[in-house]
């Protein structure tokens, strides 16, 4: 179905630039009768704990003296539910803002913070616009394409 | 605390295919029972999906400390615990101790940190596997297999804690001679005890010389026994014709002998003991249990803390020794056993058992415990110093009044441990083992202090010693009035952080009362709830009238041999420098299950900790063996004066 491949081509990009990971396919492929709504529960977790993680980061990091260990607890845990959905460019921003808070690099940490904003917006844009779309072929009867 | 935010799921389909008391249904890993402890949701939530589709029985949770309390009031009730290493409220690694000492199940840490130095940390904690996130299913399928590699390790630890414990209670007979003596205050008492003596005398003579191979009172040979006593009446039952009448073919009258004076101080323990005890034993045994684990696991964790505690245990057994005969042993052997009663119950996913084995667990404590604090409780201690309480199940019945509550836990499930259906042995345990379970409990909860309150109650004895270990785990580490140990402060922390009540001495005081009162408290509400107010007020109280914290740890040891009194003098000579290290090696005296993890090396601590889990009868043998050889125990600490020895047999 023309759907069908809008929707393969659009994932395909996704996983192609970095966006997505191979976890996200896991997530997915969890996803069953019993669970038809999994992968979109598990997504607007992720958007909720994200938002607050980024919230509480840059209160964190607004203060007059920063506590980089909080800093680097709030990072972290990003980093684990990002990687846990297969968020990977999300997941690498953290992965470098944690090495900035082990300098503890102020500077540094402000420009990881906005990159980790930044590309949190655009996996939450990318994501609900892929769950959107495989919704319609799901209601169409059709099957989601998988990338590996 | 509050527990809204804790998420938690259940499957409805619980365990089904787990059968209890075989261990390994044919469809496992189906059905495998994990607690999935993760504070981030998402993760949470992918994880227990995953663990869904591997078609195990998944609980999650999102705070450790109320997957705590869940492993804690279901003690049976999960196979494997999956836990994060990042957790807002407590450490992964703290969790992990805590599994490790308190329920010994295998523990699984995950975490998107990958340094070496974490893993490390996890290995170190006694972590069975490191998961780095994100976990993918596959990883998660195969972990069934850290639950059978824990069994397996568990029996064959058994089996090796047995033949120590064998070698060692030839050395009993003496030690409980110099207890009774001290402690015997009661007239009967010393008749009885001359009798023991003479008995263990002969016992020891005749086995000194060679090691004999071990017995293992099954539920189905004490029953025998305890048949036989009763057709002879037990003031005539000796072991020659007890022995005769058991017509058990390998059965020696050593060993019939060691199993009545075990029995007899059972007996005495019951009456003595207060009705009011029952409710203790599930606590007590838990809570017991978990001390074991602690020291050992702090141990484990530290490395270094079994030379060290092994050398303080050793000082503080000495100092322990000379003054007070208690058996100090006893209770640890008593954890030990009662930890065994306890995991194989879990093992096998019994969950009526609880009680049961939480009796049982108690009573065997209390075998252990020689005696502490009233000499009425003493005498009872004394006599029935041995672990004779281990298959009470006749006995149970008698004493119903004492804890018809733990009677009636006793006696059902055969399966589990005999030697703990013994009312009298519930409530001595309970108490005991509430007392001890309080202590955690509330410490974590700081409730009421239930348990504790009995302090003055006699009869609880012998759960002195053990809750006492519980409070001391708690207490002593955090406490940091000893100087000592130090490694053992950055792991006994466990019991610390949540008994934050329980620091300052109160867990310590040596008296009995404190048995007693957690005893009391205990056999009222099994519930850790009730154990908490109890159990604070009446630390307090006993603290009182009681040594300083610091010596509280030799208090403990000597508790059992002499009442508060003669506890207090004794533990004088110890010494009050507050010592994390005596008190740790104090506790670990105590601690049966702690001894057996100094023996055995750190790495294995989980594995060795509870080698029982999985065989009842090995477990009732066991704590018989434990209970004998509580004083061999010590030995293989190297705290030969301590007076562990003085267990009854």
């Amino acid at each position: 179905m023309e759907m069908w491949r809008q929707v393969f081509q659009y994932k395909e990009s996704l996983f192609r630039e970095g966006i997505l990971d191979a976890q996200f396919t896991q997530l997915q492929q969890l996803q069953d009768e019993s669970n038809p709504d999994f992968v979109a529960e598990v997504v607007s977790l992720f958007f909720e704990d994200s938002e607050r993680l980024i919230n509480d980061l840059t209160r964190a990091l607004e203060q007059k003296c920063i506590d980089f260990k909080k800093v680097d607890a709030h990072v972290h845990q990003l980093k684990g539910s990002s990687s846990s959905v297969g968020a990977q460019k999300v997941k690498n921003a953290c992965i470098t803002f944690r090495n900035f808070c082990d300098e503890q690099n102020i500077e540094a940490c402000f420009s990881c913070l906005q990159l980790v904003k930044q590309e949190y917006l655009l996996v939450k844009n990318k994501l609900e616009t892929l769950l959107r779309m495989e919704q319609q072929i799901l209601a169409a009867g059709g099957a989601i394409p998988m990338i590996e | 605390m509050s527990m809204p935010s804790c998420s938690v799921s259940y499957n409805s389909g619980d365990g089904a295919s787990w059968n209890s008391g075989d261990g390994v249904s044919d469809q496992f890993p189906v059905g495998l029972r994990v607690l999935v402890v993760d504070d981030d949701p998402t993760c949470l939530m992918i994880l227990e999906k995953m663990l869904r589709n591997c078609l195990y029985q998944v609980t999650k949770c999102n705070r450790a400390e109320i997957a705590l309390s869940l492993l804690r009031e279901r003690k049976n009730g999960f196979d494997i615990v999956l836990s994060d290493v990042h957790m807002p409220d407590m450490d992964g690694f703290k969790l992990l101790e805590h599994v490790g000492l308190e329920m010994d199940l295998p523990v699984i840490m995950m975490s998107a940190d990958d340094s070496k130095q974490v893993v490390m940390k996890g290995v170190t904690h006694g972590a069975c596997d490191y998961l780095i996130k994100p976990v993918r299913i596959e990883a998660l399928r195969n972990i069934w297999q850290h639950v059978v590699r824990k069994r397996k390790d568990v029996w064959k630890d058994f089996e090796q804690s047995e033949i120590i414990e064998d070698g060692e209670r030839k050395q009993k007979p003496l030690e409980d001679t110099d207890f009774s003596s001290s402690a015997n205050e009661g007239s009967c008492r010393n008749s009885k005890r001359q009798k023991e003596e003479d008995e263990a005398e002969e016992d020891r003579d005749d086995t000194s010389t060679l090691k004999k191979p071990r017995v293992v009172w099954s539920v189905e040979l004490h029953q025998q026994f305890v048949a036989a006593v009763n057709q002879l009446g037990i003031d005539k039952a000796v072991p020659k014709k007890i022995l005769d009448l058991m017509n058990v073919p390998g059965l020696s009258r050593e060993n019939v002998a060691s199993h009545l004076q075990k029995y007899r101080l059972y007996l005495k323990r019951l009456s003595a003991v207060s009705p009011h005890h029952s409710g203790l034993n599930n606590s007590f045994v838990d809570s017991i249990s978990s001390l074991n684990g602690l020291d050992l696991q702090a141990l484990a964790a530290t490395g270094q803390l079994p030379a060290q505690s092994i050398a303080t245990l050793q000082a503080a057994a000495a100092l322990g020794r000379t003054s007070t005969k208690s058996g100090i042993s006893i209770p640890f052997v008593d954890q030990r056993n009662l930890f065994s009663f306890e995991t194989p119950r879990l093992r096998f996913g019994e969950g009526p058992q609880p009680q049961t084995s939480n009796n049982n667990k108690q009573i065997n404590l209390l075998h252990g415990i020689p005696t502490t604090m009233e000499p009425r409780q003493l005498a009872v201690l004394h006599q029935s110093q041995p672990r004779p309480q281990i298959l009470m199940n006749a006995q149970a019945t008698s004493h119903g009044s004492q804890s018809s509550s733990s009677l009636s836990q006793l006696s059902q499930p055969q399966s589990r441990p005999q030697i703990l259906n013994d009312a009298n042995g519930n409530h001595l345990s309970k108490g005991m083992g509430s007392g001890g379970f309080a202590r955690n409990e509330e410490v974590e909860k700081n409730a009421g202090a239930a348990v504790y309150n009995r302090v003055s109650q006699p009869t609880s004895m012998v759960d002195f010693s053990i809750p006492q270990k519980a409070d001391f785990l708690g207490n002593n580490f955090p406490l940091g009035n000893n100087s000592g140990v130090s490694s053992i402060t950055s792991k006994g922390v466990l019991q610390q952080e949540v008994n934050s009540e329980m620091k300052g001495s109160r867990g310590f005081i040596p008296s009995y009362d404190i048995f007693n009162e957690l005893h009391q408290q205990r056999s009222h509400d099994w519930e850790i709830g009730n154990v908490g107010p109890s159990f604070d007020a009446s630390r307090r109280g006993n603290r009182q009238g009681n040594i300083n914290v610091p010596p509280s740890i030799l208090v403990q040891q000597q508790r059992f041999s002499s009442c508060q009194n003669d506890v207090m003098n004794r533990n004088t000579s110890v010494g009050n420098s507050p010592n994390l290290g005596q008190l740790r090696d104090t506790l670990l005296m105590n601690n049966p299950q702690i001894v057996k993890a100094e023996n055995l090396p750190a790495a294995s601590f989980q594995n060795t900790i509870f080698p029982e889990q999985f065989n009842q009868e090995d477990l009732m043998s066991a704590l018989l063996e434990q209970q004998e050889g509580i004083g061999p125990v010590m030995n293989d600490f190297a705290f030969d004066g301590y007076s562990l020895d003085n267990l009854p047999i």
